[in-house]
């Protein structure tokens, strides 16, 4: 689905004729050729999951975080160039640190769904910056309950029910829509999003991953934190089980 | 030439002093630490004076900071409401690495000595006396810090007019492996001599302790006192002019 730009593609602030601006089309292909991200939005909470593509056996497990903590209360998932979503990460921290600090309460997600949304459309209006290769998937719980939202490199956020980006995007979408999330708890959720993860990653052409969740719900006193182990544990063994349900067949 | 204010207290301030704090307003009295067998106690009472008056007799001067360590203050209240942001943001920063390790009593202790002593320096300090205990892995810390960054830690400590009153007692009194029962004793036996002799304590005291499963802070307590001494009977008799 590739059309050439030809001439129309060397900078981002250069539109096409047909209304296009190619620089920001191929920072979203640096987005769709990493591993799956998926987000889902259950009934008291939100659990979000990475397929954190393992590019050598030396790397320990555990490192090379892709989700991180931006307040107590949300966190973020990264897909796409490491860099770029660090440096989103932190501008998203900084924001929240500073609406807590002038509004004495924790930042709603939409605003910082919106902050982090203008931050990356930012980098899309100057021809002496790039736009950012990242997707970015938020999730967090304030006083509005459970709240996701997905920014692209364009700057667009919207919010879902469940989002998905990355490689395994289109069948991971599949899989969430068959889902009824408005019945999921987390802990249900953790364990689907686990089999989704498994199932879409393509065993020909990657070789190891290594799965990352976090969640924010009731149960983990609304704050964003790391699956805990034993949880993470029984949905990794769960979804190995689906899979090969599913070879059997 | 430095231009002079007239400021409500009736003192002439200068315009470089206006960046700084001169004198504190709303004060805590002293604060008491030891430490016991499973962990530390901190004691203080909750009045909050504005100078000689006992104006605010409801404040919460001993906090939890993160999982393992208490803060109690002594001094200007509101500058102690600045340091608890300060390091709301610093237990969340940690927080976020969501790997296991947490800051130890000591690290806060070390980073509350650091703020203290760069504002001192800067002749614009945080107007307080802290002491911070905490529990992590087994070991028991017990720090003060004070408002020119002098530091130190020990077995048992206190602030402002508890040096005076409350140390001696803990210095006599005070032994390692204290039972908790034991040990809000003895702190009981120093916040009632406080309470006697320190005009601006009250009778309302919250007591903190934090072992290494966690904090508890109690439900705010009096002491009882005794005020039927002879020499308080009949205060004005033989005294010419009085009624």
């Amino acid at each position: 689905m590739s059309s050439i730009g030809t001439g129309y593609d060397l900078s981002v602030t250069t539109f096409s004729p047909d209304g296009r601006v190619f620089q920001i089309e191929y920072a979203a292909k640096a987005v769709d050729n990493s591993g799956t991200v998926i987000g889902i939005k259950c009934k008291d909470g939100i659990v979000m999951g990475v397929e954190k593509l393992i590019s050598s056996k030396m790397m320990l497990p555990g490192s090379n975080r892709r989700i991180h903590a931006v307040h107590r209360h949300s966190g973020m998932a990264i897909a796409g160039l490491a860099a770029d979503g660090r440096q989103i990460v932190t501008r998203a921290k900084s924001e929240a640190t500073s609406y807590e600090k002038v509004y004495g309460e924790p930042i709603p997600v939409k605003e910082l769904a919106e902050r982090v949304a203008s931050y990356v459309h930012l980098c899309t209006l100057y021809w002496w910056l790039r736009p950012f290769g990242c997707g970015v998937i938020l999730g967090g719980y304030d006083r509005n309950g459970p709240e996701l939202y997905m920014v692209e490199p364009s700057g667009v956020s919207y919010r879902y029910f469940g989002a998905a980006i990355g490689k395994g995007r289109q069948a991971a979408k599949t899989e969430i829509e068959k889902l009824k999330l408005s019945e999921l708890t987390c802990r249900q959720g953790v364990i689907e999003v686990a089999k989704i993860i498994y199932g879409v990653h393509d065993e020909a052409k990657d070789k190891a991953f290594e799965l990352e969740m976090s969640w924010v719900c009731e149960e983990s006193n609304c704050q964003h934190q790391k699956v805990p182990d034993d949880l993470l544990e029984e949905a990794k063994a769960a979804a190995k089980a689906a899979l090969e349900d599913m070879d059997d067949d | 030439m430095a231009q002079s204010f007239e400021v409500p207290n009736g003192h002439s301030v200068e315009e470089h002093d206006l960046e700084r704090t001169l004198n504190p307003y709303v004060t805590g009295t002293s604060v008491i630490g030891l430490k016991y067998k499973d962990g530390i106690i901190l004691a203080a009472d909750t009045g909050g004076s504005y100078g000689s008056t006992l104006r605010y007799k409801s404040v919460e001067r001993i906090k939890p900071i993160g999982k393992h360590s208490l803060l109690g203050a002594s001094g200007e209240i509101s500058d102690f409401q600045e340091i608890l942001k300060y390091l709301d943001e610093l237990i969340i920063y940690d927080n976020m690495w969501d790997d296991g390790n947490s800051l130890g009593p000591k690290e806060v202790h070390n980073y509350l000595n650091r703020v203290m002593y760069n504002r001192r320096n800067k002749f614009d300090p945080l107007w307080n006396s802290l002491v911070l205990g905490g529990v992590k892995n087994g070991q028991k810390y017990l720090g003060v810090v004070n408002m020119i960054g002098t530091h130190f830690e020990d077995d048992h400590v206190a602030t402002g007019f508890g040096n005076h009153l409350a140390r001696p007692i803990l210095r006599a009194e005070w032994h390692a492996d204290l039972s908790f029962e034991e040990a809000v004793k003895l702190v009981e036996k120093c916040l009632l001599v406080l309470l006697y002799r320190d005009r601006s304590a009250i009778n309302k005291f919250q007591l903190a302790k934090i072992t290494e499963e966690g904090t508890t802070i109690y439900p705010r307590y009096s002491l009882k006192t005794f005020w039927g001494f002879s020499a308080f009977q009949n205060p004005t008799k033989g005294a010419v002019g009085s009624w």
